[in-house]
């Protein structure tokens, strides 16, 4: 993998956010930069462009900036990521949840749904699947459609096999798809109680009150800054003693949430909101 | 080879060691971590393959028996000296001017997600010729374009000889982009490490 095209400078990925932010609105000035400039020199591999390129495309074509938002954003993902967290989760949060007669959950960051039909099996199994709604946000519209259609490949579902095993779960991954040749598509009901929108964090505000958010492998690609600033935004919108999980090698550093959130689980990143 | 003036000198400036390696590493690294002592003055990185969700024994065999503080990297974590970091399995891990950690679960790479890639080359650009950074034994070519960024950026780069490593693809390859400017067998390595 050598490379074909220039390898793009600190001070030219400082332009690139600047030039999206100017046109599209979109602000990722306080994204870690080591990342981004890896998703900035990728794309450009991709797409065969030097850095001019890159900015004269950007500015003059707003149909190639939606495919830049896709590859700009990581939106890796599988389910049942760190089967230990759905273990815990299952013990440690999942009783909490039960006391409510109606729970809602958002999954903040929920690129193609993964995240969101592994917490579907798990509220099922629970037998909690009726009285719980999860809504899954992302920036990206294109992830949103493929979590709203629930269909990966067959190939991809299999290899969730040893993290669903791993977990813990009742009966195998494949119990909760319907397969078709080389596709397999959620099973209708664990649908049912979802729903899909645009969210961006950096931006966009409460929507409503929950008593659990998960916002995993998220986190990693924003500085300290906007990490507390979407912490507020979590606090807020969570009902009180509200269940915060992020991800496994994430964690909340500042003294001031370290206050807000009570840590239930040290190694799987799971809080509680304590205080008003 | 015996260890000339140039090696010794840029191995005492390097601020940062970074140890990359897959299969056939852990041997050698393990070693080298025994080898450190308490206040080796530098940070120290460890890059090595391993499957996700298996909990091997590697991190808390390395901190039974490290001299040196030795942490799993957690997100925006800062590198301080005399500590060594490994890079958790299932990210990739980045380092930010202001010298912190960004993890990072994009695509593997080499089918490899830690990619010693990713991270020598962030390394490179941060650390510039402060740097030293060896490749050991290894079946697969992660490890040999960051190197090759080490090199032009300064650093000081080394490969475990691949007629000395269980496995001499990782080696092999970073010789072959003429990454490595020393070829050292694993004596040597650790030799140089105690100067």
């Amino acid at each position: 993998m050598h490379d074909s095209v220039e390898t793009i400078t600190a001070p030219q990925v400082i332009e690139i956010i600047d030039l999206v932010k100017q046109i599209y609105g979109f602000d990722f000035g306080s994204y870690t930069k080591a990342s981004l400039k890896r998703r900035v020199t990728r794309i450009m591999q991709l797409k065969k462009l030097q850095f001019y390129d890159l900015k004269h495309i950007l500015v003059n074509d707003s149909g190639f900036f939606q495919q830049f938002l896709e590859e700009i954003t990581v939106n890796v993902t599988e389910m049942f990521r760190d089967p230990s967290f759905y273990s815990s989760f299952n013990k440690q949060v999942i009783p909490y949840l039960a006391s409510y007669p109606h729970a809602k959950i958002w999954c903040a960051g929920c690129s193609s749904g993964e995240e969101v039909y592994s917490l579907a099996i798990l509220l099922q199994q629970a037998g909690l699947r009726k009285k719980s709604f999860i809504y899954g946000t992302d920036i990206n519209t294109e992830c949103l459609k493929e979590a709203r259609k629930g269909i990966y490949s067959l190939r991809k579902i299999k290899s969730y096999a040893e993290n669903y095993q791993l977990a813990g779960l009742e009966g195998s991954i494949t119990d909760h798809f319907t397969i078709l040749y080389d596709a397999a598509s959620i099973h209708s009901e664990l649908k049912q109680n979802t729903l899909f929108s645009v969210h961006n964090l950096v931006s966009d505000n409460v929507f409503n009150e929950f008593q659990l958010i998960t916002c995993r492998n998220v986190f990693i690609y924003f500085e300290i800054a906007l990490q507390e600033w979407i912490l507020d935004l979590f606090y807020q919108s969570l009902a009180p003693l509200g269940f915060l999980c992020l991800g496994a090698k994430e964690t909340i550093r500042s003294d001031n949430f370290r206050k807000k959130f009570k840590v239930i689980n040290q190694k799987e990143n799971i809080y509680q909101k304590i205080g008003s | 080879m015996a260890l000339d003036d140039n090696i010794v000198q840029r191995w005492r400036n390097s601020d940062l060691l970074l140890l990359g390696g897959s299969a056939g590493s852990f041997k050698p690294i393990y070693h080298c971590v025994k080898l450190f002592p308490k206040n080796l003055n530098k940070t120290v990185i460890i890059i090595i393959h391993r499957k996700k969700n298996f909990f091997s024994e590697i991190e808390k065999l390395f901190a039974d028996n490290s001299r040196m503080m030795m942490r799993e990297v957690t997100d925006k974590d800062v590198l301080n000296a005399n500590t060594i970091y490994i890079a958790p399995a299932n990210y990739h891990t980045l380092i930010e001017k202001d010298k912190s950690f960004s993890l990072d679960v994009s695509e593997a790479i080499w089918y490899s997600r830690p990619s010693i890639d990713v991270t020598f080359e962030s390394a490179s650009e941060i650390y510039k010729n402060r740097c030293t950074a060896v490749l050991f034994s290894g079946a697969n070519p992660d490890g040999a374009e960051g190197l090759l960024k080490l090199r032009h950026k300064g650093a000081l780069t080394i490969v475990q000889d691949p007629d000395d490593a269980e496995m001499r693809e990782m080696p092999q390859a970073a010789i072959a982009l003429n990454a490595a400017e020393y070829t050292l067998n694993t004596k040597d390595i650790f030799e140089l490490f105690q100067k």
